[in-house]
């Protein structure tokens, strides 16, 4: 079942940690978004593979954006 | 002989090298911790210019820095414009979104009051001990309004201590917050606000204008202005009035802020005993307050379906946003999924204002 890794918070993409492609296992790290001058970790809800990444570093996104789909 | 007695470093005293040393002090601070360097950078150097001796510069009707006091601060001109470049900064979709924590800003501001009578059993006077008891709301501007109105000897501690207490914010708040909660509590992930309209945010500062000047005329000074800062922001049709506003006169008047506060502080007027009883009962309000909020946040937990995090509490002082940053570190600590900085800016917001309130409430009593 895919999965989409939905923004926690509006902010700004700061750096992205996984590929499309990679395996990931929950809680790890996906992305870093910054909001309000402050780095916000968003972790991966579910164990599987990163198949599409919808965001690039510096992108703007609001809350509940998606970010990426896990599979 | 002549030359001799124009020459400064005779008159030095140990007073002003004391004070030339906290100068520097926060000076060093500001640029390598950079602990709030926009305004501790000209406050250290107003204090540093300050107690120098033989200037003149604070020489009430001759001085250059007298006058920026006097028709900045004095005058009540330089704290509203502050808060005029707030209201564009500030979205108060976070507090609309979940109206109830709104109570948590309130409640936060009782370590405020509890001061106020604490400071005055300890034998300030009531226009000194509202002034002391101020510090706890941790907003910088607040606090230099209200101590240019009752207590003016007090002005360049008593911001001194709020200034510090909101650079301070993670360090003062954290050890508080894991004492009043448990672990359990800390990890609550709270249910997602509801989205904000437009047309709520524009309709906010008109109306919280009207309600609050009706209720504390006192505060109308620092209300209106920062409603007016944040209709220029939500209306969205004078985007050149909110930019302006937000920096260009914002950092204008902050240099002159931090500069004449900087320069109220003397030797004679901060070398005092008094000075060190307000810096601890500056940091007993806002330990208090801190622990108020939180406390407040149990107690709504005991009602409610939709519990809240108990930690979003303690952004109710209102130090924006450092409080509310400190709150989400510190909820993702105890559950790395918890996000918690848009909660915690509802009751940081709405400590803003009662903190406001409180001092107008002070202004009303006392003047």
């Amino acid at each position: 079942m895919a999965e989409e890794v939905l923004a926690p918070l509006a902010g700004k993409v700061l750096s992205l940690a996984v590929e499309v492609g990679a395996t990931v296992e929950e809680d790890e790290e996906v992305l870093v978004l910054e909001a309000m001058k402050m780095e916000t970790v968003v972790y991966a809800p579910c164990d599987g593979q990163v198949t599409a990444i919808t965001v690039k570093v510096g992108d703007q996104v609001e809350e509940d954006d998606p970010l990426a789909t896990i599979k | 002989m002549a030359f001799l007695d124009q020459l400064g470093l005779l008159s030095v005293t140990w007073g002003s090298v004391v004070m030339w040393l906290i100068a520097l002090t926060l000076i060093y601070l500001a640029i390598t911790k950079e602990y709030e360097p926009l305004l501790l950078l000209p406050i250290g150097f107003g204090i540093l210019v300050a107690n120098l001796p033989m200037t003149d510069l604070m020489t009430p009707g001759e001085g250059l820095i007298w006058r920026f006091y006097h028709y900045g601060v004095e005058w009540e001109v330089i704290p509203p414009l502050i808060f005029l470049g707030l209201g564009a900064h500030t979205d108060f979709g976070p507090l609309l979104s979940q109206p109830r924590l709104i109570f948590l800003g309130a409640a936060a501001q009782g370590g405020v009051y509890v001061t106020f009578f604490v400071a005055h059993a300890f034998g300030f006077t009531l226009e000194e001990a509202a002034t002391i008891g101020i510090i706890g709301g941790a907003d910088g501007p607040t606090t230099i309004f209200l101590a240019a109105q009752l207590a003016p000897h007090l002005l360049g501690a008593c911001a001194v201590a709020a200034y510090s207490y909101m650079a301070l914010v993670p360090i003062i708040q954290p050890p508080i917050m894991r004492l009043l909660t448990t672990q359990q509590e800390r990890a609550i992930r709270m249910k997602k606000a509801r989205t904000v309209t437009t047309r709520e945010k524009v309709i906010f500062p008109l109306a919280a204008t009207m309600v609050i000047v009706l209720l504390v005329p006192a505060s109308a000074p620092l209300i209106t202005m920062f409603m007016l800062g944040n209709l220029f922001r939500e209306s969205k049709v004078v985007e050149r009035l909110r930019d302006t506003t937000q920096n260009a006169l914002m950092n204008i008047v902050t240099i002159f802020l931090g500069l004449s506060v900087g320069a109220t502080m003397s030797a004679t007027n901060f070398l005092r005993i008094d000075v060190l009883f307000i810096f601890v009962l500056g940091l007993v309000a806002f330990a208090l307050s801190t622990a108020c909020g939180l406390l407040l946040a149990k107690l709504m937990n005991l009602f409610t379906k939709d519990k809240i995090n108990p930690l979003v509490g303690a952004a109710g002082v209102s130090a924006v946003p450092m409080a509310a940053r400190v709150v989400h570190k510190v909820g993702a600590e105890a559950n790395k999924k918890n996000y918690l900085l848009m909660f915690a800016m509802g009751p940081n917001l709405a400590g803003v204002i009662g903190t406001v309130i409180a001092a107008g409430i002070f202004l009303t009593m006392l003047r």
